[in-house]
């Protein structure tokens, strides 16, 4: 075996995946996990531990796994994470504990995340739980959203004891778990819905359709229903859009509402009651990974698929792995394109997308280099179906809804490295306080607010 | 699970059922909705609260049968459950906010069209019981799809019901009643329009016309409920707004009216239209916009 090449990962076929929402990765076996496993040299001051927004202990666990001991491995992994099976599957490992990996200064670094992947895999197929508190506190406290960061605050605030009730506004548990990311890379019914059950095992409850800020307030939570701290994960928010002509012609439609049809609604299931667009030639416009998720689900849904995103390859947002599966599937790529005007037939459907070529000029706020329009570059796409996939906004309604509580000039709330906001007793972290990021990210701001809102208990 | 306490049909496929539902109970006020699933594969519906009661935990939802969702709520019987109920979502009409002395001085007249009858009644009973009377005209195709007038009569200050037939109280479209009220010497502060789109559409371009400044309330087409997918997106002035965390009431004089009426038919088929127009017979009028 060569050491400094990692065990290759098994695939779906592109082809034959590009018709189904079957996972598309699947995972190692034991062998090969004990085989990767092996290539760690269990480094004294392990990077990858620096890197992962949650501290799992990745050397200890590896360990495990190079013997064999799965289900220890699992108990390792926990003592961090509440969700590993959804973490192997969509941490952006490559920047973070496999960016740090030392074995892959010279070579690939280790396969943490399908490793962590195979572990949270083997202990839900062989029924091992993660351990919960031994004894309870009997404090209450509400978490709004249950989302990666929710859950993640409400499982380690669970294993310390507390009393939590997740609240959630829609019909089913999960956030972006279940609305946003398809089923193709990451499973609901096996995953997701097994990964909460856990989080439940510990002792948390969770109530849906509860819209806080409508169905209740913060203020009400801590003042009538007896909660002494209350976690806001409440997520990104509402979807932008260009501002551009047409926008709103039937046929175009937010990320957001094209995902949450697919996968919270299961509209790809032609048994499904809820209906979705089916077009023949469709263009994502935006570059990150939710873009790449709904051009990968309509593709599966019959379409010819665009990514048109205005800067180039180099500056896509999306995470390597997503480009690199979307184009094997057969997404074509309209990069250094930017839409001006969406064309309508005279019954107000779409026809076509008017768009320019772009060019990269000087770098922006960002570091990247500003995309700038090509003279005389326009030219008309024909298309049925438009998905914006431009980011989201803050939604107001906990916001505008909580006496004291603070926002910046984004609208996202203020909170503090704790997860504490301008409002005692109320701690805030994820998408809600960051803006749009990553399921690992909130999970990271979900733990620490846990912790936070510990001490905070503890010493009042 | 939400229980249904009462349920009854209306008229010819009209239903009213209250739920149990503590929280929304709780904190809904008129201009609010909910969103509701029938069963755990059920699409989300949107639905315009009727009533509450908030010693009971009840709401009271009004609702037309339009396709297979609406049409599977409406075999629920009392004793049977909603799988979800969710809600107050929206915000409340703006008179709620209003200080009490500003209201009592206003005018204030509500035109409801078929079903439509149900949003209105909360807010002319809202109004009745801070004292504030308010006309109310109440518009239907014909006498037997008329509802709700009992309940209407006890809350508002004069009922003017008009059926498109003429087979019952007055004649013709509610836009007549209304220039008959106005030809009358009715003055009018303000007006609280709904019903089908087509219908505010054209309370609209009257009162404008009159100069009467006017709200509609919206039920586009919508996911969540809660701002997320942004398929409520509607045209209001030269700003898009999201029915579902910006309205559902809006100033009707800024409404794209013919835009919304284009985005509600984006899930529509031909088929579904054609069974539409069958199924309700000569009830089938394409006022509720959501066959044409």
């Amino acid at each position: 075996m060569d050491v400094f090449k990692k065990v290759p990962v098994r695939e779906q076929d592109a082809q034959e995946r590009a018709t189904n929402f079957a996972e598309v990765c699947l995972g190692y076996n034991l062998e090969e996990a004990m085989a990767e496993a092996s290539r760690c040299i269990n480094c004294k001051n392990a990077q990858c531990v620096q890197g992962c927004p949650v501290s799992i202990n990745i050397p200890g666990f590896i360990a495990q796994v190079k013997e064999g001991k799965i289900e220890e491995a699992y108990q390792t992994i926990s003592e961090s994470s509440a969700l590993p099976a959804v973490c192997g599957r969509v941490c952006p490992q490559e920047s973070q504990c496999e960016g740090k990996c030392i074995r892959g200064i010279r070579g690939d670094a280790i396969s943490i995340g399908k490793l962590e992947r195979f572990v949270a895999d083997y202990a839900r197929e062989n029924g091992i739980k993660p351990e919960g508190a031994k004894e309870k506190n009997g404090k209450k406290v509400a978490v709004i959203g249950s989302g990666p960061s929710g859950l993640t605050c409400a499982g380690d605030l669970a294993k310390m004891g507390y009393d939590v009730t997740i609240f959630e506004a829609l019909h089913e548990a999960g956030g972006v778990l279940v609305y946003g990311i398809p089923e193709f890379r990451l499973p609901k019914e096996a995953v997701v819905k097994k990964e909460i059950e856990n989080v439940k095992s510990l002792g948390v409850k969770i109530e849906t359709n509860v819209v806080v800020g409508k169905s209740v307030t913060i203020d009400e939570l801590l003042t009538e229903e007896g909660f002494e701290a209350v976690f806001i994960g409440s997520g990104a928010g509402l979807p932008k859009f260009m501002g551009i002509p047409g926008e709103n012609a039937n046929g175009v439609f937010s990320a957001n509402e094209y995902l949450t049809r697919s996968n919270l609604m299961k509209a790809f299931d032609e048994n499904s009651t809820t209906p979705i667009m089916r077009g023949q030639k469709v263009a994502v416009v935006g570059g990150g990974n939710v873009a790449m998720d709904a051009a990968r689900t309509a593709l599966r849904l019959g379409a010819e698929v665009h990514i048109v995103y205005r800067r180039s390859e180099e500056e896509l947002p999306a995470r390597v792995e997503e480009v690199h599966h979307a184009k094997e599937e057969g997404i074509i790529f309209d990069l250094l394109t930017n839409p001006v005007e969406i064309l309508k037939d005279e019954k107000g459907w779409v026809t076509g997308m008017k768009c320019v070529k772009m060019m990269l000029g000087e770098p922006d706020e960002s570091g990247r280099r500003r995309p700038v329009v090509q003279p005389d570059s326009e030219f008309t796409m024909e298309l049925d179906t438009v998905i914006m996939s431009l980011g989201t906004s803050p939604n107001p309604l906990i916001s505008s809804t909580t006496e004291g509580l603070e926002v910046n000039k984004w609208k996202c709330i203020v909170a503090d490295e704790n997860g504490l906001t301008s409002k005692e007793g109320v701690y805030a972290g994820g998408d809600a306080v960051t803006g749009a990021a990553t399921v690992i990210l909130a999970m990271g701001a979900g733990k620490a607010a846990a912790k936070g809102i510990d001490e905070y208990l503890s010493n009042k | 699970m939400y229980k249904i306490l009462v349920a009854k049909e209306l008229t010819t496929n009209i239903y009213l059922m209250e739920v149990e539902a503590k929280r929304v109970a709780a904190s809904a006020l008129p201009g609010q909705f909910v969103i509701v699933r029938t069963d755990e594969n059920s699409e989300r519906i949107p639905l315009t609260i009727c009533d509450y009661d908030r010693e009971k935990g009840t709401v009271t939802i009004v609702f037309q049968i339009v396709g297979g969702g609406t049409q599977m709520m409406s075999a629920l019987k009392a004793g049977d459950s909603f799988h979800d109920f969710v809600g107050p979502l929206g915000c409340a009409s703006e008179f709620c906010k209003e200080p009490l002395e500003e209201l009592k001085k206003k005018n204030i007249l509500f035109v409801a069209g078929g079903v439509g009858a149900a949003p209105v009644y909360p807010q002319v009973k809202w109004l009745h019981e801070q004292g504030v009377n308010a006309d109310v005209i109440v518009g239907s195709k014909t006498k037997d799809l008329l509802i709700l007038e009992k309940e209407m009569e006890e809350v508002a200050g004069n009922l003017y019901v008009t059926t498109d037939d003429g087979s019952y109280g007055r004649s013709g479209m509610v836009t007549q009643t209304i220039k008959d009220l106005v030809a009358e010497g009715k003055k009018y502060d303000v007006c609280v329009a709904i019903g089908p789109m087509i219908m505010m559409k054209f309370v609209c371009l009257l009162t404008k016309e009159l100069e009467i400044p006017t709200i509609v309330s919206l039920n586009p087409i919508m996911v969540d409920g809660t701002g997320m997918c942004g398929a409520c997106r509607v045209t209001v002035g030269d700003k898009v707004k999201f029915a579902c965390v910006d309205g559902p009431e809006f100033d009707g004089h800024l409404v794209d009216f013919d835009e919304a009426m284009t985005r509600q038919q984006i899930y529509k088929t031909a088929e579904g239209r054609a069974y539409l127009a069958a199924k309700e017979g000569a009830t089938h009028h394409g006022g509720c916009g959501n066959c044409n």
